[in-house]
């Protein structure tokens, strides 16, 4: 059965992951910050089929902890297959556009805390020469919008790091899927008001579960988000800058 | 944003939210009152006012002992999980509406009843305890031998004794998820209710009735009963069902499309014959249409669930025919079902007699023939379903519900009153 550590786990998508996880059998490791939503979900997780589930509480943003988190859940499950990194926060742009370390603070959170954890889970499954990997990015990391550029930019940077790891680590046959959801109904869009392009976490969890078993590089979820950034990524820079899309 | 229920009729504005885990739910409480929601199902305003609480994100297992039966889950999680989860190994809901759709909490709170509530009852029965989260945030447990008062208050209350959190639900055992099924016809009421009360032993039992059919036609029905099956498997795999993607236009619904359906629905149907069919397209017919209710149009409908008592049960049922055919308002087919015994539950719907299920296509004009009807199932000592309810005034509720006054002492014991609230509780004049 597959060894699976999910960062981030107290997130509504990774959870449904998990769910389709622990229904086929999985041992878990459960990384996140709220340790009594962590046990909830633990507990449900053995509910529902995994063969083992642990948990640690753990910020992502504190580096210090990474190395120790990465010994633990390999310990407790001795060895580990798969890696979901999962965390994050909807930045409030306007709050951003105000303040230079809430920006720092979103880029942290958003991206260089993946990029941290990446270096050296990289060097552990390159070592072990295999495993699969896989990082939730965002379709806001294919084009900076004014509405929410300062999130965007720190998803831009964990597609792009994401990209070149992968090319790396091809012939250590470690694969790691870039996970690009568009909008998913979940606890940190729950001020939106849904309408047709909206996922459900469970839906959106299928796709990227099914992503990692089929080793693809880059998942839309859902697909059609490849058509909408295809054609938003194609419109020439002077006509973009100029609208509010 | 816009609240409905499954009717679409009435809708009204609110301010929703979503707490992402239990301990989030106090708060809420403590800030104002509110109504929670699970999946909507009820089909009028039950679930809806103007600060609303979604349990969308309580959907968590808590314990499944497959040796006992005994499943704890968090209010939000929904009876299909939990099929899906407990059919393999061998258990099932002791209790289940016509539905999958709906979640332990709703099925609590409106005390649901399923195809064999002659024989299991309802399915706050099953309940072994229950937490609720109360007016001033403090989550007491409740059962049948602890607050024994609030519980009987809670199953059934339809959300204005508290937040239903977790609960601890009883499981059958089942050796198949197979039925089998027998389906006979009836060429009119006398004979639906002959089946009946030939029946009453049978495990589950529904009839699909033609309200427009008139004359000697008048409650021509296909009458489906069923046994537990000890072959065929346990397997539920759900399939996503085809979904209606839209609302149709105002003219697809008429009295002449309907009545062809109903021909159709009562000629194709292959009587007197028993073959298995699987647990889920007997207990959930209509689950394999994702969002039928958008057949009926943007308007929405209403649905009408009433129960006559026991006695002149057949001279009564046949006067409401008379009354909703003579209107021509009546919808596709309607649900007959002969019930059991009477709950302790204080609002509890069901009561030793007949039921009738039917919707009608949002007009004004419904709400006089809702009226009307009501008047004539209270003067006969029934009453209609909260669950469906969207019409129903505080006089008629009194009548219908003589427990009322003890709901509110027990609504104010604890702490409930002004924080717990819905569109219908207001209509109904509860405080
Ligand atoms: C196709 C169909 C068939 C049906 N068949 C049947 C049937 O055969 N028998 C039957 O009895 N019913 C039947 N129903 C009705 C349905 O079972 C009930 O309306 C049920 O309560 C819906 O559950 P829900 O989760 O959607 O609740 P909602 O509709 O969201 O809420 C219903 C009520 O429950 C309360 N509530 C919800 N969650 C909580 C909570 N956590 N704590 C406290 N209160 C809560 C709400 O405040 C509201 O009063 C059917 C409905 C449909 C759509
Ligand atoms: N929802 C969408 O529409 C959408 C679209 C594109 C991409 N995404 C991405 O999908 C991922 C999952 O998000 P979601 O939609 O499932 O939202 P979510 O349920 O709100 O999950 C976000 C999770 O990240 C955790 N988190 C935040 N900061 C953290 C930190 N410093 N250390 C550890 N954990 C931290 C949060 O934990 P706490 O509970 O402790 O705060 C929370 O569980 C995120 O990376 C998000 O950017 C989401």
């Amino acid at each position: 059965m597959k060894k699976i550590l999910i960062i981030g786990a107290t997130s509504a998508i990774a959870e449904h992951c998990a769910r389709l996880w622990a229904k086929r059998g999985a041992s878990l490791f459960l990384v996140a910050r709220n340790s009594g939503q962590l046990e909830t979900i633990a507990t449900d997780l053995a509910v529902r089929g995994a063969s083992k589930v642990d948990c640690m509480v753990m910020d992502a943003n504190d580096h210090n902890a990474h190395e120790a988190m990465f010994e633990a859940a390999h310990l407790a499950l001795d060895g580990l297959d798969s890696v979901l990194i999962a965390h994050g926060t909807l930045s409030d742009q306007a709050q951003c556009e105000l303040s230079v370390a809430e920006t720092l603070s979103e880029l942290h959170t958003n991206g260089l805390s993946v990029v941290a954890l990446l270096t050296l889970l990289a060097n552990r499954f390159g070592a072990q020469g295999g495993g699969s990997i896989g990082v939730i990015s965002s379709v806001a990391g294919d084009r900076g919008r004014a509405s929410n550029y300062v999130y965007g930019s720190a998803k831009a940077l964990v597609t792009a790091f994401t990209s070149g790891m992968r090319q790396r680590l091809s012939k250590a046959n470690v694969m790691i899927t870039t996970i690009k959801p568009g909008f998913v109904d979940t606890p940190m869009t729950a001020a939106f008001d849904k309408g047709l392009l909206w996922a459900k976490p469970d839906a959106a969890a299928a796709r990227i579960v099914v992503a990692m078993d089929k080793r693809k590089a880059v998942v839309y979820v859902p697909a059609f988000w490849w058509w909408i950034m295809t054609i938003i990524k194609a419109i020439p820079e002077a006509i973009f800058y100029r609208r509010q899309l | 944003m816009q609240v409905q229920g499954w009717g679409g009729y009435p809708a009204i504005e609110a301010q929703v939210h979503w707490p992402a885990q239990r301990s989030a739910c106090a708060a809420l409480v403590q800030a104002g009152s509110l109504i929670p929601r699970g999946l909507g199902r009820s089909y009028g305003d039950s679930a809806s006012a103007p600060r609303v609480m979604q349990t969308d994100y309580l959907d968590h297992f808590i314990g499944f002992d497959p040796a006992t039966g005994v499943l704890v889950v968090e209010a939000g999680v929904s009876l299909r999980e939990i099929l899906e989860l407990v059919v393999p190994a061998g258990w099932c809901l002791a209790v289940s509406p016509g539905t999958s759709y709906v979640t332990v909490g709703g099925a609590i709170a409106s005390d649901v009843h399923g195809k064999n509530h002659q024989v299991a009852g309802t399915f706050g029965q099953h309940v072994h305890w229950l937490t609720l989260l109360l007016g001033n945030g403090d989550v007491v447990t409740a059962s049948n031998t602890e607050h024994a008062d609030l519980f009987h208050a809670t199953c059934g209350g339809m959300g204005l004794t508290g937040v239903v959190l977790t609960a601890s639900l009883q499981l059958q055992r089942i050796q198949s998820s197979y039925l089998q099924r027998t389906t006979y016809k009836a060429s009119c009421l006398d004979e639906a209710f002959a089946l009946f009360e030939a029946h009453e032993q049978a495990s589950y039992s529904v009839a699909w009735i033609d309200c427009l059919a008139q004359g000697k036609n008048m409650g021509r029905s296909l009458v489906k009963l069923a046994e537990p099956s000890v072959t065929g498997g346990l397997d539920f795999s759900l399939r996503q069902p085809l979904t209606v993607p839209m609302h149709l236009p105002e003219f697809c619904l008429n009295r002449w499309s309907i009545k062809a359906f109903n021909s159709v629905y009562f000629n194709a149907a292959r009587a007197n014959r028993t073959e298995p069919v699987p647990l889920r397209s007997y207990l959930y017919e209509l689950d394999s249409i994702g969002h039928w209710n958008r057949i009926y149009g943007k308007a929405g409908f209403v649905q009408y669930q009433c129960v006559i008592p026991q006695a002149d049960g057949l001279d009564n049922m046949r006067r409401l025919l008379a009354k909703i055919s003579a209107s021509g308002a009546g919808s596709f087919l309607a649900v007959l079902k002969q019930f059991g015994a009477e709950n302790q539950n204080t609002l509890s719907f069901p009561m030793p007699g007949y039921t009738l299920a039917l919707d009608f296509k949002w007009t004004p004009k419904v709400a006089p023939l809702c009226r009307a009807l009501d008047q004539m199932i209270s003067s006969i000592g029934g009453r209609v379903y909260l669950t469906k309810d969207a019409l129903l005034d505080a006089a008629s509720f009194r009548l219908m519900y003589p427990h009322w006054e003890k709901f509110e002492e027990v609504r104010a014991q604890y702490g409930a009153i002004g924080k717990f609230a819905s569109a219908q509780s207001a209509r109904l004049g509860l405080q």
